[in-house]
């Protein structure tokens, strides 16, 4: 146990919810036959998940600012349907009508940011009426009809990596593509520590750390291959590439940068933020707003993927994200959150979702299930924080160097 | 059979006896082998520095930390007791009134000292009765607003009455209350300890934990001492003829010489300059908060303001921050002999304005996060390249405070939420230092905070004027201005009425010039 904790760094109930992740797959596994971790299926948990992923990504950003997004499924299907007609009826170019798209959000979500940030209105009103407006405006628009779109679109909603190079069996730029993510999580890992034992931080002892680092690149390797070596003409998907670019630029933004700390700053105290220098109204406007373009590029991957914008597209999405956040760690009352907590959140819902199709499982069944993980993932959390231990995996994704010991609960 | 014979007589005369309690939490011992004897019908004081123990043992006492999870006897009345929460402690008539109130500001004064009690007529609440009940207890804390009054339109001090009031309503025997004026001004809290002594006197026991020890001496029969969990000694406050001193060094567990470090002012030249500075209430339109205030800091100078809360000190100084409060009128701001106009936070920082809050928890901390974030949030650019947070230089520059402000803390990694006041306190100030401030101001910078860290605070106040920086402090404790402050401003109904160097201001001018208005500024204010 010992052991285990060491390599965790921290509190092994902190990786709660890897454990949760890592035991639902292992459970499916055995119970649909090995159907849940074939190719073609980690393949579609991708494909058929990363929109929400990709939202769930704002709406960490959100809650951590100590608001929330109920209009993301509307404003996703709002700038479906626009970019779907504006390449139907203009023949514009994908590529540009992507862009397009991406702005029309950005103007959707200044709009919402407006409300939530200068006027003052919570965001949980702004978003509600933002949910009926912009669900209105998709089926006002395409006069709720289904608007298919181009074969060329589809490619980031259902597009793989192409095949390049010799026939190695395996899909070569899947693999090249894992290489990459484990040589740079070995660098990444080297150039902490040594960073670490210069300025006398280092907390962990070396040994944790390699176990940590090889467990890591372990896993790395096994999905490149399983997603490499699958039926020909499939392989790693566009959409999974377009979100572990923004898990990389988002994880970077939250903790490393001026924005991202202000977000939390925001969050965890906005009097003594203000009073610290940080531009509350900003922070509010900008997180809003990164929302509503992030819901845009999702209903777009939707889009894409399911070859058509049609009116209902993107109806509870929102409660998917909120769920997959707070399954992550994130607290209610902002401050807390991380990205890759919320993605192992939405992950942890998707491979749900997944086994349990696999096994047969009805729709009502399958939402009861849903829901009663939701409020078991928040019960924890909420009791650990009661028993003074850090939120599972909200606190140790911020910061896995932290030492666990508390120092002193008995403060007058 | 003879100790029991002597227990017998005990009873009549204690009326509570804590015995080797000892309360863990995970890593730490918050209370090892703690007794204490309070007789019946006294006021016993607990003093100890922050993080002694002081709240802890009264959290064991009532239940909050329920019988089971810590070791030691209670003995109550003559029978031990254990009682598992609140409830049974409240039922046994012991009530503890917590340092944040535990009123609902939206409620009425009334229903809030019934709020779970109320009067019930078939299960209706009967009205006439709950405010006729309401108004005999305001009346017995001395309190004469209506009963239906809503609890955020009356000041702190009344709401601590009411508090009171609600504790005489459960029938209190054994009334506890943890830093009753701590948020007080001086005739709020002259008022609550002259009715601590009427309780006394109707033969309510009460243990009173405060800083304040000049209203201990003052109120207390005896002192209980905790230091580092532990209890050190009870002192009888009239047969051992207890001072002040006398209490702080069982405290601190030394002689402290002198309640502020030696100091020799270096005053430069004039740094910043206010002129005719007005702000109008953000809440109250029309209502002037600071009203034509005029005055002046030089570098190497410490220069304090007095004020009874509500005067309008913290007002004037967060509208000086950068406009951080209420609608700014009028009025000029020269630094270093240039008129500046700083309209937001972040100006006033640029411009090397640094200013740490009176409420650390509400206004000046993120409690979520640790040390080394919060040391650098004020000034994220020094540490940064390209709006990209170095977290190497950031370790750096937190463990340097670290170190320079002996900060009690294992790493910079632990969250600031786990810091005992006084370190607190240090992280604030490490936030603000970072800044490099020409002009820092401090908004009672001490409050809640124990007697060996308020000493350190001061070194640290002084060094920052030595080294050539403006300090204007803000303080409700006059003593601490008096030993701080080269000079002294006072502020009365948001005007500014007086300025006293250091030689010629003691408490008694200080207090009229905070209590009067000059005609000037009467007129001026009219």
């Amino acid at each position: 146990m010992k052991k285990l904790k060491d390599i965790f760094g921290g509190d092994t109930r902190q990786f709660g919810m890897i454990f949760a992740l890592v035991a639902l797959i292992v459970f499916f596994q055995i119970m649909t036959n090995g159907l849940v971790l074939k190719p073609e299926n980690v393949i579609n948990i991708f494909n058929g998940n990363s929109y929400i992923l990709v939202m769930a990504i704002g709406m960490v950003l959100v809650i951590i600012a100590g608001h929330i997004d109920l209009s993301v499924g509307s404003v996703a299907a709002a700038v479906g349907i626009v970019v779907a007609l504006l390449m139907r009826d203009t023949g514009m170019h994908w590529v540009v009508a992507v862009l397009v798209g991406l702005v029309v959000g950005a103007i959707i979500g200044a709009w919402q940011g407006f409300w939530v940030a200068y006027v003052g209105i919570p965001a949980f009103i702004v978003t509600l009426s933002g949910m009926m407006v912009f669900r209105g405006l998709n089926q006002l628009i395409g006069k709720s009809n289904t608007i298919p779109v181009g074969e060329d679109f589809q490619v980031i909603g259902a597009g793989y990596l192409p095949e390049i190079g010799p026939n190695t069996g395996y899909n070569n730029l899947t693999v090249l593509l894992g290489l990459i993510l484990v040589a740079s999580v070995v660098f990444g890992a080297v150039r902490t520590r040594r960073n670490q034992v210069k300025i006398g931080a280092a907390t962990d002892s070396a040994t944790a750390l390699w176990i940590r680092t090889g467990l890591i690149s372990a896993a790395i390797l096994a999905v490149t291959l399983l997603m490499a070596s699958g039926r020909k003409g499939t392989s790693f998907p566009v959409s999974g590439l377009i979100l572990g670019a923004l898990v990389l630029i988002y994880g970077f933004i939250s903790t490393r940068t001026i924005i991202g700390r202000h977000v939390y700053a925001v969050g965890g105290n906005r009097h003594a933020a203000e009073l610290s220098g940080v531009r509350s109204k900003r922070v509010n406007f900008l997180v809003m707003m990164n929302m509503s373009i992030l819901a845009a590029l999702a209903g777009m991957m939707f889009v894409a993927r399911s070859n058509a914008s049609g009116p209902f597209d993107g109806v509870g999405w929102e409660l998917d994200a909120i769920a997959a956040v707070f399954i992550g760690g994130a607290a209610v009352t902002g401050g807390v959150g991380t990205v890759i907590g919320s993605i192992v959140g939405g992950l942890v819902m998707a491979v749900l979702n997944n086994g349990m199709q696999l096994l047969g499982v009805g729709a009502d069944l399958t939402q009861i299930i849903k829901g009663l993980v939701l409020l078991i993932a928040v019960a924890f959390d909420v009791y650990n924080k009661m028993q003074g231990r850090p939120s599972i995996i909200g606190l140790l994704m911020r910061n896995s160097k932290k030492a666990a010991a508390p120092v002193s609960d008995k403060a007058a | 059979m003879l100790s029991d014979v002597g227990r017998w007589q005990l009873v009549s005369d204690v009326i509570l006896e804590m015995r080797n309690i000892t309360k863990e939490f995970p890593g730490v011992k918050a209370l090892e082998n703690v007794s204490m004897v309070v007789r019946r019908g006294e006021v016993h004081a607990i003093c100890g520095e922050n993080g002694a123990g002081k709240s802890t043992l009264m959290k064991v006492l009532s239940g909050v930390w329920p019988h089971g999870s810590y070791t030691g006897e209670i003995i109550y009345d003559g029978k031990p007791v254990e009682f598992k929460n609140i409830r049974q402690s409240e039922h046994a008539g012991i009530v503890i009134i917590h340092q944040e109130l535990a009123l609902i500001p939206e409620l009425s004064i009334a229903e809030n000292i019934f709020l779970g009690n109320e009067y019930v007529k078939s299960g209706v609440i009967d009205w006439v009765e709950t405010n006729r009940k309401a108004r005999e207890l305001l009346a017995h804390v001395g309190l004469n607003d209506e009963p239906q009054t809503a609890i955020k339109n009356i000041g702190v001090g009344k709401q601590q009455l009411v508090e009171i009031a609600k504790a005489l309503n459960k029938d209190v025997r054994l009334l506890i209350l943890d830093e009753p004026t701590a948020a007080l001004n001086e005739d709020d809290s002259q008022h609550l300890l002259g009715l601590i002594d009427e309780l006394r006197r109707k033969g309510i026991t009460c243990i009173i934990i405060s800083h304040k020890l000049n209203e201990i001496e003052q109120i207390a029969d005896s002192i209980t001492i905790i230091r580092d969990g532990q209890s050190v000694e009870t002192l009888d406050v009239k047969g051992d003829k207890v001072d002040e001193d006398r209490i702080i060094r069982g405290m601190v567990g030394r002689e402290m010489s002198s309640r502020f470090p030696d100091y020799t002012p270096a005053i430069g030249d004039k740094f910043v300059e206010v002129r005719d500075w007005t702000v109008e209430s953000p809440v109250i339109p029309g209502r002037m908060v600071c009203k034509g205030s005029n005055f002046y800091v030089r570098r190497g100078e410490i220069v304090g303001f007095a004020g009874l809360m509500g005067a309008g000190r913290t007002e004037l100084m967060r509208s000086i921050f950068g406009q951080s409060y209420g609608i700014f009128r009028s009025g000029e701001l020269f630094l270093d002999g240039k008129p500046v106009s700083l309209r937001s936070v972040p100006a006033a920082i640029d411009a090397g304005i640094g200013y740490v809050t009176e409420d650390r928890k509400v206004l000046g901390l993120n409690l979520l996060d640790d040390i080394k974030t919060t040391t650098v949030s004020a000034k994220l650019k020094k540490i940064s390249k390209h709006s990209v947070v170095d977290r190497r230089a950031e370790f750096e520059a937190a463990e340097g405070y670290r170190k320079s402000l002996r900060t009690k803390t294992p790493t910079v990694n632990e969250g600031v939420g786990k810091l005992s006041g006084g370190n607190q306190q240090k992280v604030v100030l490490a936030k603000w230092l970072f800044t490099d401030p020409e002009l820092l101001i401090l908004d009672e910078p001490t409050r809640g905070i124990d007697v060996g860290a308020k000493y350190e605070i001061y070194g640290i106040i002084q060094e920052l004027a030595k080294s050539g920086k403006a300090v204007i402090v803000v303080s409700s404790e006059l003593p601490e201005l008096l030993g701080l402050s080269d000079r002294i401003y006072t502020i009365c109904e948001g005007a500014i009425t007086g300025c006293l160097a250091k030689g010629e201001a003691t408490q008694e001018n200080l207090m009229k010039l905070m209590t009067t208005l000059s005609d000037r500024s009467a007129a001026a204010s009219a």
